[in-house]
This record gives structure tokens, sequence and C-alpha cells, in this order.
């Protein structure tokens, strides 16, 4: 009792930012050569984390049947245990992927100014991309952390937690790993294990959270040397996975200690709660797709697969084999092909913000100055901190300036001068006549939209027309040039929807007067096929028809082309200056 | 027909509340706790003290803190009660208190009694009676339960 009162007192009122004040360096590189807990590697095996596609009873069987097999490859002290020649084939495997991406890291610099090397559009059956199941993700993700495991002789445990903390970037995790580990570690909110097994004294003592006094085995704790109850432990889990829906990186229990609690302990803990693993190890899978870069989850309504990139994360067109969605890799929207991802990201925010929720959006969110995301401010003062928890950048809300300089004077920010406020009246007569071209390029956007939208309706009408032509004695291959020209016309709306994003934001030169020539030639050609298509086609017109429709389908397509053809060159001979 | 308190719920606090009559935070009174834990939710109201040499010197002030049965892995809900709302720049006219560990910094190894150390301690340290800047517009968009809040904590230094 004494001790824990002193130690509230000592802590208690303190800047949060103080966190590993009870780990020290000793007890960080105290062993170099670990005799790990058997445990270590059991927790994210894609056997029991296959979820939801198998029934409870069926599912905790296999849990149990993995824990019992864990001997297997329980080995850890030999790095290369002999029966790993199915891992070292994988293993190979993925370093083809990271040739790749070492490719990847300069064009990645380069990608984030506004030169960008033209869309990369990749069939399913180009071998550029796989897409993964669940259970795939998981085989990919534990086969990824034991390949580092095995390398860094760490537990499969630890190397998890540590290439969370690098957004799974190996690279970059090995290279920090060997130039200074234990600087890592403790960024990283991970204890180097050590030897030892993890119990406690027999003595008896209390526990921190619910005050029985238990004997010592009943403790289980994480490095940290925080020891809680078994009780305890898996209510606070339990609680922070089922209710908080925290997942990826749970803290010691321990008030002010932020190390991270590992798999092998949550597993040992909630292993048994069917629902509770369920959700811990969809939430371990989830965070591996979302921060790794070469995944994406398929974007697509209801589908639980995965996309894993062979090639450089640039801007990529994939469709998923599941469910036929075509998107953008890069930022996981529909494609969007000529408009970039930050052009359309900006246009959408724009069309956002020009909605009816427009003053509360622009009064209450802010886009955070160092890593962008959406911040909406929701109370408490100026000195507001990003939420993203990778970037928390601390900075002020009127200035968006770094907080640092303001100090104490918090309240007072005087960064916005009089002679802003001079230029923001300036502005004002501007906007006017920028309005107007937003709603130029707004309405066509909108209505190749609208037209979109109404694809299926426009499907069924087609599909009865077949239906007619061929109870007109045409065949059912002589029909299939009607749904050919509407999946042509899908497409040219499409492009040409994105055509408007492209062209508000781009700046006048003579490249884009030629764009601008061939979006009206195919904008012409399109709004007359769609003319063709809603047209009535009966039996006494249809050779006629169908030759009109043919062929403008054909231009369409052609015109649909040069125009993309043409804005891929500019992106590459860098014709393309745009205003953000 | 209300829930009753896990045991084991009930029975930390039992202990916390027998902890503090034994070694109470120096200028808060335990005014009221419990009578039954059958509820669904528990109030304890204490009584803060304005310290000696510090601003809010002889004031007065209501705390009530209110204890779900998810206690202590889910935060208590901790407010000023009227009349007399510290004025204070990280407590609210409503009397919701911005501070980090009755929100995201919540441990369950922190107790009652920590909380109102580190309540006392903010007290303590405040050079300026002053309401939040934002007080106006929260007051008026929050919630009756400080906890609906998503916060952005405050400078802890001031
Ligand atoms: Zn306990
Ligand atoms: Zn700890
Ligand atoms: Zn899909
Ligand atoms: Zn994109
Ligand atoms: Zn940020
Ligand atoms: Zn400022």
């Amino acid at each position: 009792m004494e001790t824990r009162k002193l130690f509230w007192a000592s802590n208690v009122s303190k800047n949060r930012h103080r966190s590993q004040s009870h780990w020290t360096r000793s007890t960080v590189s105290a062993l170099r050569v670990p005799v790990f807990p058997t445990l270590s590697s059991i927790q994210i095996d894609s056997g029991n984390s296959s979820t939801e596609l198998r029934m409870d009873s069926e599912d905790d069987m296999a849990y149990e049947d993995e824990y019992d097999n864990q001997e297997d490859d329980g080995d850890d002290s030999n790095p290369f245990p002999p029966n790993q020649s199915l891992n070292k084939a994988r293993a190979d495997e993925n370093d083809h992927i990271d040739v790749d991406e070492d490719d990847l890291d300069d064009s990645q610099n380069t990608a984030d100014a506004s030169s960008l090397a033209c869309p990369r559009i990749c069939t399913p059956d180009s071998g550029d991309y796989d897409v993964l199941s669940t259970e795939q993700v998981c085989q990919y993700m534990n086969d990824f952390v034991k390949d580092i495991s095995n390398i860094l002789q760490l537990p499969a445990t630890t190397t998890r937690l540590l290439l969370s903390h690098f957004n799974w970037d190996k690279e970059c995790l090995m290279e920090r790993f060997y130039e200074d580990e234990e600087k890592l570690f403790k960024d990283a909110r991970v204890i180097r294990p050590t030897a030892g097994d993890r119990q406690g004294s027999s003595s008896k003592s209390e526990c921190n959270i619910c005050y029985q006094t238990l004997k010592g085995s009943e403790f289980k704790g994480a490095d940290c040397g925080h020891r809680f109850c078994s009780v305890c432990w898996r209510s606070y889990l339990t609680s922070k996975i089922m209710d908080e829906n925290v997942t990826d990186k749970i803290e010691c229990p321990a008030h002010n200690c932020r190390i991270l609690v590992d798999d092998g302990l949550v597993m040992e803990m909630v292993g048994t709660q069917a629902a509770v693993r369920r959700k811990y190890q969809h939430g371990i899978t989830n965070s591996f797709v979302i921060s790794h870069r070469i995944m994406r989850w398929c974007p697509g309504v209801d589908c639980l697969f995965a996309i894993r990139l062979r090639i450089s994360p640039d801007w990529v067109c994939v469709t998923c084999s599941q469910c036929q969605l075509v998107c953008c890799f890069l930022c996981g929207d529909q494609w969007h092909d000529p408009a970039t991802c930050l052009v359309l990201k900006r246009w959408k925010k724009k069309c956002a913000d020009d909605s009816e929720t427009s003053n509360w959006i622009s009064a209450n969110t802010k886009e955070c100055p160092t890593c962008h995301a959406t911040i909406e401010k929701d109370g408490g003062c100026n000195h507001v901190v990003c939420k993203n928890s990778a970037c928390k950048s601390e900075f002020c809300w009127i200035c968006l300036g770094p907080w640092q300089p303001h100090g104490s004077s918090w309240f007072k920010c005087n960064r916005y001068t009089e002679d802003d406020a001079k230029a923001a009246r300036d502005n004002q007569e501007k906007s006017r006549y920028a309005l107007q071209r937003y709603l130029f390029y707004f309405n066509r956007y909108m209505n190749h939209q609208q037209s979109l939208r109404l694809e299926t309706k426009l499907n069924n009408s087609i599909r009865i027309k077949m239906e007619e032509l061929q109870q007109h004695n045409m065949s059912w291959i002589e029909v299939q040039f009607l749904k050919k020209a509407v999946d042509v016309l899908q497409q040219c709306r499409q492009t040409l929807m994105f055509t408007y994003v492209f062209a508000f934001y781009l700046q006048k030169n003579n490249q884009q007067d030629i764009f601008e020539d061939n979006q009206h030639d195919l904008e012409l050609a399109t709004e007359t096929l769609s003319g063709f298509l809603e047209r009535d086609i009966t039996g006494q017109n249809v050779a006629e028809i169908k030759t009109k429709v043919q062929d403008k389908a054909a231009y369409c397509e052609l015109r649909r082309n040069a125009l993309v053809k043409h804005v891929h060159e500019g992106y590459e001979k860098d014709w393309w200056e745009f205003s953000l | 027909m209300a829930a009753p308190f896990p045991v084991s719920c009930a029975r930390r606090i039992q202990k916390e509340l027998t902890a503090l009559h034994a070694e109470p935070v120096p200028g808060v009174t335990l005014k009221s706790g419990p009578d039954t834990l059958a509820d669904k939710s528990t109030d304890i109201n204490m009584i803060i003290k304005g310290a000696e040499g510090t601003i809010y010197n002889g004031e007065e002030f209501n705390l009530r803190f209110r204890m779900n049965e998810r206690y202590p892995f889910e935060s208590p809900e901790v407010v000023f009660q009227p009349p007399n709302i510290p004025l204070h720049p990280h407590i609210y006219s409503n009397g919701h208190i911005c501070l980090s560990i009755l929100g995201n910094d919540w441990s369950p190894a922190l107790t009652i009694s920590a909380v109102c150390l580190s309540i006392v301690s903010m007290l303590s340290s405040c050079k300026e009676k002053k309401r939040p800047p934002d007080d106006q517009f929260y007051i008026r968009t929050a919630s009756m339960n400080p906890k609906a809040t998503r916060w952005m904590y405050h400078d802890d230094n001031v």
C-alpha cells in the first residue's frame, strides 16, 4: 500500500509523454543469448485466425491442436531448423518482392512530388499482384515474421511488435536493429526478451487491480516487470479488444507504462475465448494489411480479399479477381485515370466542403500539417495533438504552426496577422470567379457520375432489347454488340468524369489545349453513343442501327484511348502543372 | 431491473474507499459513498478544499465519481458539481475536466485516490483563474458525460 501511494504521488500529475520511467537500460540489454519461451510463436498462425469461415467449436479445436503442435517449431535456439525447407522457398519468393520494393524507394520519393510516372494497368493474370484470402494474408504475415525473427534471432512475438512499429518495413527495422538496438527497443516500446521465465516469486502479494492477495504463481506480466493476476489480465485484455477496439498496440495496464503486450501473453490469457481471440487476430491482420506498403484490402463492398503487389506500389490499377472491382492501388478509390490520387483527393475534399456541412467542416476539421490526416476538433484548447498514432505531431489549431514556439501563452496565437486578414479579403473578390469555374467542372463531373449510377437501369433495358432482338431472328452472338457498346459507354463516362477533375486543377498551356480538344471529342462521341443505346431499337431498323452503334462504339474507344495516352505521355514528359 | 455490480468490481471499490478513509488525500474529504453497489452505476462524492497558498484558498468544490460495472477497466466519469466549479483553464464551466488520465491515459491500476491527487495538483499549480478558451462552445455542444467527448488534451504543464 505504502509503495503504491508513493509511486502515484510522483507520477500521476506528470506529463503523459513521460512514460518508460520504470524500465531501465540495464533491463533492456541484460542478456543477449536468450532462451525464448515456447509460447512465443503461437499467436498469429493462419489456422486459428481463419476466423469467421469456421464454426466456433472447430475453431477452438484447431487452436488446441496448434497449441499442442508448438513443440515442432518451438526450437528457437536454432535459427534454421532442418524442417524449414518449405519456409525457405517462401522466403525466396519474398526476396523477389523485396527487389521491387527497393526499386520503389526511389520512385516513391519522387512520386510525392507532382511529377508522376504514368499509371500502370495490371490485369489479374499479369502476375503483378496476388489476391489473397484472409487465411493467405495470415500465412504471409506469419512467414514474413518468421523470416525476420530468424534473422534477428528474436521470438516471433517480439519481432511482430517491432515490425509493426516500422510499418512492416523490414529493411528499416534491420537497419535500425544493427544501428542501435537499445534505442530501437525503447522507441518500439518493446522489452528485449531475456532468458528465464516470466513467473514471479512464490511469495504472496496483492494484485494492483483487484486488490486480492494471491500466490506468486497466479501473477502474469509483460517483460516490463508489471505483474497482475490472470483474472485481471483477462478482463483488461478483453476490455481493450472488445470495447476499445485496440488490437495492434495494447499497452501494459500499469499507469504510465507504455510497454506493449506481446501476442504470446494475449493468447495465453484470452486465447480460449473464441470471440476475443478472433477479433484480436483480425485486428492484427488488418493492421498488417493497412500498414504494409505492398498490401491493401480490396475496397469492394463485402469483399474480404487483400491485394498484394509484386511490383512497386506506385500508381497502379488493379482488378480484384474475387469481386471484379477495378481500383487504384495507391489510394483505394475507384480507378480514376487520368486524375492522379492527389488531384482526386483534393477534388473530393473540395466537393465535400461545398456541401451544406461546409461551415461545420471548415470550422471543425483541418489537415494535420505533418501527415495530412483529417483532424476534427472536439473540445480542448488550441494545442492539438494529431490522433494518427504514427504522427502525433503537436500543433496550433489556429495557425497550424508547430506547437513549440507557442509556449505557455497557448491561447494568444498571434500568427494570424493583419496581412493575412487583408489577403483573405482580397481573396473574396477572386472567389466569385472561382466559384463559377468550379461549378462548371462540378456539373460535368456530376453528370457523368449520375449517368454511371444509372448503369444498372441501362444494363437492364439493354438486356431486354437483346432478348427482343433474338426474337427477331438474331442469334445470341449477333446481339452481343449491344453489351459491348454499353461497356464502352461506361468506360468512356468514367474516364470523362475524371477528366473534369484533372482539368479543374490543370494549368493552361499548349498541351492543355490539346487535352481539351480530346476531351471535347470524346464527350461528343460518348453522348451520341449514349443516344443510340437509349433509343428504341426495334427489329425493323436493327441492321442499320447495329452498324451505327458498332462504328460509334469503336470511335469512342479510339478517342478514349487517344485521350488517355496523351495524358499519360504528359505525365511522362512533365507537361502537366496543377494548381492544387 | 438493474444488473448487480460484479463482485470483483464492488470489492475493489470497497477496498479503495477503505484505503481512502485510512489514508485520505490531503485536501480531499469523502462526502458520500455508495449506499449499495447493486445499481448499474455508483456515485462517490468528494469535497475538495482549495489549499492554502494557492489561488483557490478557502474555496470548496464538489467532485463526483461515477463508476459503472466495468470499472476499473473502464475509467470513472469524474465531474465537478455545481454550484462552485473551479475557474481553471482545464475545467469547463459544466464541470468537465480535461485530464488525460480520465481518458486515453486511464489505467486500471489507477485509483480514486490517484485521480484526486492529480486533480488537487492540477488546481494547486494553477496561477490564473480562467476558463478554457473554447468553454462557451464546448458547454453548448458537449454531452452530459465527459467521456463522450473525444478529448485533445491541454498542455499538461499549465
Ligand atoms: Zn487482479
Ligand atoms: Zn509495464
Ligand atoms: Zn474484391
Ligand atoms: Zn488513386
Ligand atoms: Zn498528423
Ligand atoms: Zn498558433
